[in-house]
C-alpha cells in the first residue's frame, strides 16, 4: 500500500498481468508468436532463452514500448487486472506510467541533475510542492539502495555516477512515479559484478511492492533472482520466437519438463 | 488517505493531452509556413518566366535593346555564366580537392592540418559581396587586371573552394580505414592507394560535392557584379573585357523600371533556377544511387 | 620484400636498398600540401588587399568612418561612414533572425520527431530545396510581389500596434527594412532547419525511450530530452544563419530604399545595409568611392567572422561534452 504525491493517491492494488495469444510484429516480420502467460502480482519472472528468440522484444509488448518502433505492431491480448491495454481507446502513455521499464544501457537523461532525474516522471503530472516532491525522491532512492550513496550530491549531473549506481538512479526514477509493474531488459549486462549482485538484492527487496518481469541471458542470474522463469525458443531459423515453457523456476531448472528446456539449461545450445 | 481510487490505467489529464496535440498542430503549421514561401516564389518565377521563354530570349544578347524595347534575350548572360562557372570549377575542384587529401591523408592532427582547418571554415564564412571586393581589391585594382569573365571565376573560386573542401573531406573520411591498410599491407605506395583505391571509392560522393557547390556559386550574384561588371553585348572571351553573368543579367533587368526589363527579368530567373535546380537534382541522385547506406555496407 | 640483387656486365653484385620511399608519394604530398598552402595564401591576400585598398579612402575621410551616418565619398570633402549602414545590417538580420528561427526549429522537430519516416527524407529534401534557390530570385520575388503584398499588412500593423515603436510612424511603404527582413528571413530559414534536424536526429534513442517509458507524451519528450539536448546545435545554426543574413547582398539591394538614415520603424521608407550599399554603389563609384566600399566591406567581413567563429565555438564545446557524457 503506497501513498501518492497530490491528488492520486491511490492504493496499488497488486494485479496480476495475463498475456493472452500475443503476436509482435517488426512490420511484416514475425518476431514472437502465439505468448500466453500469467504472471501472478510481486513476484520476479526470468524470461530466459537464446539471442535473437524474442524476449526483448516480448518485454517491450507489455508497456507498448514495442510499437514506439516504426511499423511495429501487435496482436492479441495483455490484461492487466481487468483491462486490456491493448484495447482501442488504452492509452499508451497512461500504460506506461503504471507499467515501468530499466533498459539495458543505464540511460539517465544527460542534462539533468541526479534529483531532477528522479523527479523526471513526477512532474509530467503537474506541479507538486517542493517538499512532497524532495520527500518522494529520497523514498524512490532509499527504495533503489542509491540514497546513502548521493544524498549529498543530488544537484551533480545525472552522468557523473558510476554504472552500477547510474542502472540504480534508473531504477529509482522508474519507481518513482509508483508503477505496479517493474519491466527490467537484461538490466545488469552492462555492469560488473559487483554491481550486478547489488541490483539482484535490490529486485530481491522491490518484489515486496511490484510486480516484476526481468530478461536474462545470465541463467545463474534468473536461478538466483525469480520466482518463476519463462523460457523463449525461435521455432527454427527464421521463425519467430515462442513460449517453450514456464513454470516455477526450481522446477525449471531441476526439471525441467520440455527437452528443448532442458538443452538450454545444461548449455547444449544458446 | 482518501477512499481508494479504482486501480488499473490511470488515464492521462486532458491537459497533458491537449499540449501535445498543441503543438503537434504548431510543429505541422510551422512546416507550411515553411513551404508557402517556396511554392510562391517557384509559382510567380515560373508564370512570369514562361512569358518571355522563347527562342528570340536564349539566341540574342542585350545589345541594341533601347530602354523599353521588347525583345532582346539573355543569351551572353548564359554564355558568360557557363564559361565562369567551368573556369570556377577548374579552379576550384584540383585546390580543393588536394586540401581535403591533405587534411585527411596526410596532415591528420598536425598543427598545419589544424590551421588549414580553421581557415578553411573561416572561408565557408566570407560573405560573397566580401570574395567579389577582394578580387576587385587584388586583381583589378591592385594588378590593374581588366574586368572579365575570370575575374569573376577567381571571386566564386573563393566561395567554392571552402565548400569542395568540406564535402571532399567528408567524403574521404567515410571510406573505411581497412581498405587503405589491405592496400598498404599490399605493398602499394600511399600515393598510389589513394589514386587508386580511396578516390574511386569516395568518387560519387565527391561528384555530389562538387556539384551542389558548382549549383551555389552558379546562382551568385555579388561577385560577378564586383568583377566581370556589366555588359549588354556577347563576349565569348572570359579573359578579355567584360561578361555578362546570368545572376548578374536578371539583377540588372529587376533593377530597371520597365514592364519589359521585369519581363525578361522573370525569364531570366526560371532559366537560372532551371541549372541550379537541374545541378542540385542529379547530385542528389547520384548521392542516394550510390549511397553506402544502400548497399548495406 | 626481398633484397634485390642485380649484377653488372663485370659479374659484381651490387645491391639496392629494398625498401626506398617512391618519387610519387614526394610529389604528391607536395601536391596536398602546397593546395593546403593556397588556401592560407589566400585568406592572407584577403586581409592585406582589402586593408590596403581601403586605407587612401580611409585617410581621405573627414568624418569618423563608424559612426557617420552619410555616404558621400565622391564630395569635395568626403563623408562617409558605416552607421546607418551597420546598423541597417544589424536590425534587418536580427529581424529575420526573430522570424525565422522559431519556424526553423518547428520544421526541424516536423521532419525529425513527427512525420512519417518515409515522408521525412523527402520533406528533407525539399526544405533544402529552399536553400537552392539563388538569393537574386529571391530578391526579384520581394521586389515585384512582397513589396506591393506587404503594404496592407504593414499599414494593419501600423494602426493596430503602432504604439510599439517597431511597428510606428507616419508613412508606410513596401520598400522597407520589414519586407526585407521577410526576404532575409525566409532565406535562412532553411540553413537554421537542416543544422537543427541533424542535430534533433543525434538525440541518442535510448534517451528518448527512457522518457516514453515513463509515460511521457511526444511532446513531453522533446521537451524533457531532445530540446536540451540540442539546444547548444540550435544555438550554433540560429548564428550561422545570422552571418549569413548579414552578408546577403542582392535580395536587399533589390529592396531597400536605399537611404542614409537611422530608424527603428521598420515600416517607414528607411532601410539599407553595407552589403547592400556596396551592390547600389559600386556601379558609379570613383576610386574613393570604391575604396569607402571596400572599407565597408572589410567591417562586414569582421563582423560575420565574430558570429561564425561564436557559432563553431558552440558546437565544438558541445561535441566535447558529449563525448565526455556519451
Amino acid at each position: 500500500m503506497v501513498a501518492l504525491a497530490g491528488e492520486e493517491r491511490i492504493l496499488t492494488v497488486a494485479q496480476q498481468i495475463e498475456v493472452s495469444d500475443l503476436t509482435a510484429y517488426y512490420g511484416s516480420h514475425k518476431a514472437v508468436e502465439g505468448i500466453t502467460m500469467t504472471i501472478e502480482p510481486r513476484t520476479v519472472t526470468a524470461l530466459i532463452g537464446p539471442s535473437g528468440c524474442g524476449k526483448s522484444t516480448f518485454l517491450r509488448t507489455l508497456n507498448r514500448m514495442h510499437e514506439v518502433v516504426p511499423g511495429a505492431r501487435v496482436e492479441g491480448k495483455v490484461r492487466l487486472g481487468d483491462e486490456d491495454i491493448y484495447a482501442p481507446d488504452a492509452d499508451p502513455v497512461s500504460v506506461r506510467r503504471t507499467i515501468g521499464m530499466v533498459f539495458q544501457r543505464p540511460n539517465p537523461f544527460p542534462t539533468m541533475s541526479i534529483f531532477d532525474n528522479v523527479a523526471a516522471g513526477l512532474r509530467l503530472n503537474g506541479r507538486i510542492p517542493r517538499s512532497e516532491l524532495e520527500g518522494i525522491v529520497e523514498e524512490s532512492l532509499k527504495g533503489a539502495n542509491l540514497w546513502h550513496e548521493v544524498k549529498d550530491r543530488l544537484h551533480k549531473p545525472g552522468a557523473s555516477l558510476s554504472g552500477g549506481q547510474q542502472q540504480r538512479l534508473c531504477i529509482a526514477r522508474a519507481i518513482a512515479v509508483r508503477p505496479q509493474v517493474l519491466l527490467m531488459d537484461e538490466p545488469c549486462s552492462a555492469l560488473d559484478p559487483i554491481s550486478t549482485l547489488a541490483i539482484e538484492d535490490l529486485i530481491g527487496e522491490l518484489k515486496r511492492e511490484y510486480t516484476i518481469v526481468i530478461v536474462t541471458h545470465n541463467m545463474q542470474q534468473a536461478a538466483r533472482v525469480s520466482d518463476k522463469t519463462a523460457f523463449f525458443n525461435l521455432a527454427g531459423p527464421g521463425r519467430p520466437g515462442r513460449l517453450i515453457e514456464m513454470d516455477d523456476t526450481r522446477k525449471i531448472f531441476t526439471n525441467p519438463s520440455v527437452k528443448a528446456t532442458e538443452d538450454y539449461i545444461t548449455g547444449r545450445f544458446g | 488517505m482518501s477512499a481508494p481510487m479504482p486501480t488499473g490505467l490511470r488515464p492521462v489529464p486532458a491537459v497533458r493531452r491537449a499540449k501535445d496535440r498543441f503543438v503537434q498542430a504548431l510543429v505541422c503549421l510551422a512546416f507550411v509556413l515553411a513551404i508557402i514561401p517556396l511554392l510562391a516564389v517557384l509559382w510567380m518565377v515560373v508564370r512570369n518566366g514562361l512569358a518571355r521563354f522563347d527562342l528570340e530570349f536564349f539566341t540574342h544578347s542585350m545589345r541594341g535593346i533601347g530602354a523599353r524595347d521588347a525583345g532582346g534575350g539573355a543569351y551572353h548572360a548564359i554564355v558568360g555564366t557557363l564559361e565562369q562557372v567551368l573556369l570556377t570549377s577548374l579552379i576550384s575542384v584540383p585546390i580543393g580537392l588536394f586540401t581535403a587529401i591533405y587534411l585527411v591523408e596526410y596532415g591528420a592532427g598536425g598543427r598545419l592540418a589544424r590551421i588549414v582547418g580553421f581557415f578553411v571554415d573561416v572561408m565557408t564564412g566570407i560573405p560573397s559581396v566580401v570574395a567579389g571586393l577582394f578580387i576587385l581589391a587584388f586583381w583589378i585594382l591592385a594588378l590593374g587586371m581588366p574586368f572579365s569573365g575570370f575575374a569573376g571565376a577567381l571571386a566564386l573560386s573563393i566561395l567554392m573552394i571552402p565548400v569542395v573542401v568540406r564535402s571532399s573531406e567528408e567524403m574521404l573520411r567515410l571510406v573505411p580505414r581497412d581498405l587503405r591498410e589491405a592496400a598498404y599491407a599490399l605493398g602499394v605506395p600511399k600515393w598510389r592507394t589513394i589514386v587508386r583505391v580511396v578516390l574511386p571509392t569516395a568518387l560519387p560522393g565527391l561528384v555530389t560535392g562538387v556539384m551542389l557547390a558548382v549549383a551555389r556559386v552558379a546562382g551568385e550574384t555579388a561577385p560577378l557584379l564586383l568583377t566581370v561588371f556589366f555588359t549588354d553585348s556577347i563576349n565569348h572571351d572570359p579573359f578579355h573585357g567584360p561578361q555578362m553573368g546570368l545572376p548578374l543579367f536578371v539583377f540588372d533587368q529587376a533593377g530597371r523600371p520597365s514592364d519589359t526589363a521585369i519581363d525578361r527579368a522573370w525569364t531570366g530567373a526560371l532559366t537560372l533556377i532551371l541549372i541550379v535546380m537541374l545541378l542540385n537534382l542529379v547530385a542528389r541522385a547520384i548521392a542516394w544511387w550510390r549511397s553506402p547506406a544502400k548497399r548495406g555496407s | 620484400m626481398a633484397i634485390l640483387v642485380k649484377s653488372t656486365a663485370g659479374g659484381q653484385a651490387v645491391r639496392r636498398p629494398a625498401f626506398r620511399r617512391g618519387n610519387g608519394d614526394r610529389v604528391f604530398r607536395l601536391l596536398a600540401t602546397a593546395a593546403g598552402i593556397t588556401l592560407l595564401a589566400i585568406m592572407a591576400a584577403i586581409a592585406v588587399f582589402l586593408v590596403a585598398e581601403a586605407i587612401p579612402a580611409l585617410r581621405a575621410n573627414t568624418a569618423n568612418f563608424l559612426t557617420e551616418l552619410t555616404w558621400q565619398p565622391n564630395a569635395a570633402e568626403p563623408v562617409f561612414g558605416i552607421g546607418a549602414l551597420a546598423f541597417g545590417t544589424l536590425l534587418s538580420s536580427f529581424l529575420a533572425l526573430v522570424m525565422a528561427t522559431p519556424v526553423a526549429v518547428g520544421v526541424a522537430l516536423f521532419i525529425s520527431h513527427y512525420a512519417p519516416r518515409r515522408l521525412a527524407v523527402v520533406l528533407g529534401y525539399v526544405v533544402d530545396l529552399l536553400a537552392a534557390v539563388p538569393s537574386v530570385v529571391y530578391g526579384l520575388w520581394g521586389a515585384t510581389f512582397l513589396v506591393p503584398f506587404i503594404v496592407e499588412p504593414s499599414r494593419f500593423l501600423n494602426r493596430y500596434l503602432g504604439w510599439i515603436p517597431l511597428f510606428g510612424g507616419d508613412t508606410v511603404v513596401g520598400r522597407s527594412m520589414f519586407t526585407a527582413s521577410i526576404v532575409l528571413a525566409i532565406m535562412i530559414l532553411p540553413i537554421i532547419a537542416a543544422i537543427s534536424r541533424e542535430v534533433f536526429l543525434q538525440v541518442p534513442r535510448a534517451h528518448e525511450e527512457a522518457a516514453l517509458a515513463l509515460g511521457a507524451t511526444r511532446w513531453e519528450m522533446i521537451k524533457m530530452v531532445v530540446l536540451p539536448f540540442g539546444r547548444p546545435g540550435v544555438i550554433s545554426a540560429a548564428m550561422l544563419g545570422l552571418g549569413r543574413a548579414m552578408g546577403e547582398t542582392i535580395a536587399v539591394a533589390l529592396i531597400f530604399p536605399a537611404t542614409f538614415t537611422v530608424s527603428f520603424q521598420i515600416l517607414g521608407p528607411t532601410g539599407n545595409s553595407i552589403a547592400a550599399n556596396i551592390a547600389n554603389g559600386f556601379g558609379e563609384a570613383t576610386d574613393l568611392g570604391r575604396g569607402a566600399l571596400i572599407a565597408s566591406g572589410l567591417v562586414l567581413f569582421l563582423i560575420t567572422l565574430a558570429v561564425n567563429m561564436a557559432a563553431r565555438l558552440i558546437v565544438a564545446r558541445r561535441a566535447a561534452y558529449a563525448r565526455a557524457v556519451a
